[in-house]
């Protein structure tokens, strides 16, 4: 067997011919400088929310120092560059997923809000008592609510792709709920829970195949992978900007202009409006239809920089060092006597979720952040895939490109700390 | 590591490892559920209340080791204790875990108890510590409905 350090060794060649400094990408994030009860700081719950870089700060400062104001609504110089800056931000995203048009990037708070929009406005419009939405066993509590709030309202039923051991969808199982019934399919892209990359691109070709269309829910997807929304052929795409490096409150809905084009608002206030009378509104085109009321415009900003820096540093190199860090500590911690991981599938992407024998995760948690690392613990708002695999709660350790080797062995001694003080 | 050991007792390690009273209670009169949402703890717990008086107490449930040992450790506790004595002890525990560092108790009034006196030095740890408190007081109460901690 191999030992730990020769490992280290091993990927860090492999990371610096890669072309991949994460110590020059370290510096770019302030945060990441301070100490916690003493001790470093590891940060390893970017799966929560990501740390946030310095031209990122940068941008929302300037925006609220030398550039406030309303967008789409002013005459004067300011609200001009805000408006400006701000659908340069929609063109970005765009570009970032391979969105054809900037017209089929929408504004949101978050994934969450996202789907939510999805629901309300295309499923409402598109559903009916005895149709069927597809779902799978991995979801986040924002891809099962929503679908459950709509079912209700409508009359329609949830149906759930089940997984294996490892943590992967059964593609078989969901070939046989693909029926005449099927209305929707909304599927995570990554799983915040087990980490696990679904096939999404068959999954959406087989829904296709029966002429249904396919959300993916991008959450935790965007940050670690490049995402081509054409490529993929996916009719809607939801991300959050605070898992991006980018602030919280912004998140985005990419959908399909065809399909936006047909879907009612999903809220009314101003600046969705094209006139409005007490007798008639006429409703302004997307993407604007969906975006009613005055939008986070420091966070969209805040977006447009944090896509910026990430294309600067490299898409496929973070890929590449995240998956070379993954594979270190995923053999690190599997080492450990009586650790368990949860989500073992072949494919996966910046999360590593285990349990202790004998150690509740709340207690990992809380012995870890006293060697300052902080991680998730708990059931991560994906309650029913952990009574999946039996347990309550997991400890999660995810990952950004800013963590390190490291940062990684400080988790496994910080975890022989916990087996110990329990033993 | 020495917060820690504050927080993590011997004692409390012990009720974790071997809770005392973790049984569903046969004859239970009262029952009844707790939950903390933003960890997905989840405790049940049992009393046969005759007279006002706790005959027997038992819970079941899954939690970390403070919820476990401070629920392992309110049913030694609370055995043969009115519903009134019981209801003290909660207040006196809780004002304990609530209260400012450096405050001290009189051991004769919490006893045993005094060893989550370290959960003040962990905020979000003290909702682990009432969860099987707030749960005992919701079956006292024989309202039957869930409690959270939310």
């Amino acid at each position: 067997m191999r030992t730990i350090n020769e490992l280290a060794a091993q990927e860090t060649l492999r990371a610096c011919s890669a072309g991949f400094d994460v110590e020059r990408v370290r510096q770019d994030f302030p945060i990441l400088r301070q100490q916690v009860h003493g001790k470093p700081l590891v940060y390893l719950d970017s799966a929560a929310t990501s740390q946030k870089p310095q031209v990122v700060i940068d941008a929302v400062t300037r925006y609220y120092q030398a550039e406030n104001s309303n967008v789409h609504r002013g005459i004067h110089l300011l609200s001009e560059r805000a408006t400006e800056l701000f659908e340069d931000a929609r063109a970005k995203v765009a570009r970032f997923l391979n969105a054809s048009d900037a017209r089929e990037i929408i504004f949101v708070r978050g994934a969450t809000e996202g789907i939510n929009l999805v629901a309300q406005s295309y499923g409402k419009m598109s559903l009916k008592a005895g149709d069927e939405i597809i779902i799978s066993a991995m979801e986040h509590h924002s891809n099962i609510v929503p679908w459950q709030i709509l079912c209700q309202e409508t009359g329609a039923a949830l149906r759930v792709i089940p997984i294996n051991d490892d943590g992967e969808l059964l593609i078989d199982e969901f070939k046989k709920l693909l029926n005449a019934r099927t209305r929707l399919v909304s599927v995570v892209h990554v799983s915040n829970a087990l980490g696990t990359i679904n096939p999404v691109k068959q999954i959406i070709e087989m829904a296709h195949s029966h002429g249904v269309p396919v959300v993916i829910d991008g959450a935790q997807a965007a940050p670690h992978l490049s995402v081509d929304v054409r490529a993929l052929d996916c009719d809607f795409y939801v991300l959050s900007g605070h898992k991006l490096f980018a602030p919280t409150g912004i998140g985005i809905v990419f959908g399909k202009a065809h399909l936006l084009e047909a879907m009612p608002p999903y809220q009314g206030g101003g600046d969705m409006i094209l006139s409005v009378t007490f007798e008639k509104t006429l409703y302004n085109v997307v993407p604007f239809k969906f975006e009613a009321g005055t939008p986070h415009i420091a966070g969209v900003i805040g977006l447009g920089a944090a896509i910026d820096y990430l294309t600067e540093v490299g898409l496929d190199k973070i890929a590449a060092y995240e998956r070379e860090l993954l594979a270190y500590a995923t053999d690190a911690l599997s080492a450990i006597p009586g650790l368990r991981m949860i989500g073992t599938a072949k494919e996966k992407a910046g999360i590593l979720s285990f349990v202790l024998d004998g150690v509740h995760a709340h207690d990992i948690g809380t012995i870890l952040d006293q060697e300052g690392i902080a991680i998730r613990t708990g059931h991560h708002c994906a309650q029913p895939v952990l009574q999946r695999f039996g347990v309550p709660a997991t400890a999660r350790a995810s990952l950004a490109f800013y963590n390190t080797q490291e940062e990684i062995d400080a988790l496994v001694r910080g975890i022989h700390k916990v087996t110990t003080l329990f033993g | 590591m020495s917060d820690l050991r504050e927080l993590y007792q011997e004692v409390i390690l012990d009720h974790n490892k071997r809770p005392r009273n973790f049984q569903k209670l046969e004859g239970a009169n009262r029952t009844a559920e707790g939950y903390n949402p933003l960890c997905g703890d989840q405790i049940t717990v049992y009393l046969r209340l005759e007279d006002g008086v706790i005959r027997e107490i038992s819970f079941q449930g899954s939690g970390c080791a403070i919820s476990k040992a401070s629920a392992s450790m309110m049913t030694a506790a609370l055995k043969g204790k009115t519903k009134a004595e019981a209801e003290d002890l909660f207040e006196t525990f809780h004002t304990m875990l609530t209260s400012d560092l450096g405050v001290t108790f009189d051991p004769l009034e919490v006893g045993k108890l005094a060893a989550f006196s370290g959960v003040r030095e962990f905020p979000v740890r003290v909702k682990c510590a009432t969860l099987p408190w707030h749960t005992l007081h919701a079956a006292l109460e024989g309202k039957g409905e869930a409690v959270s901690t939310e």
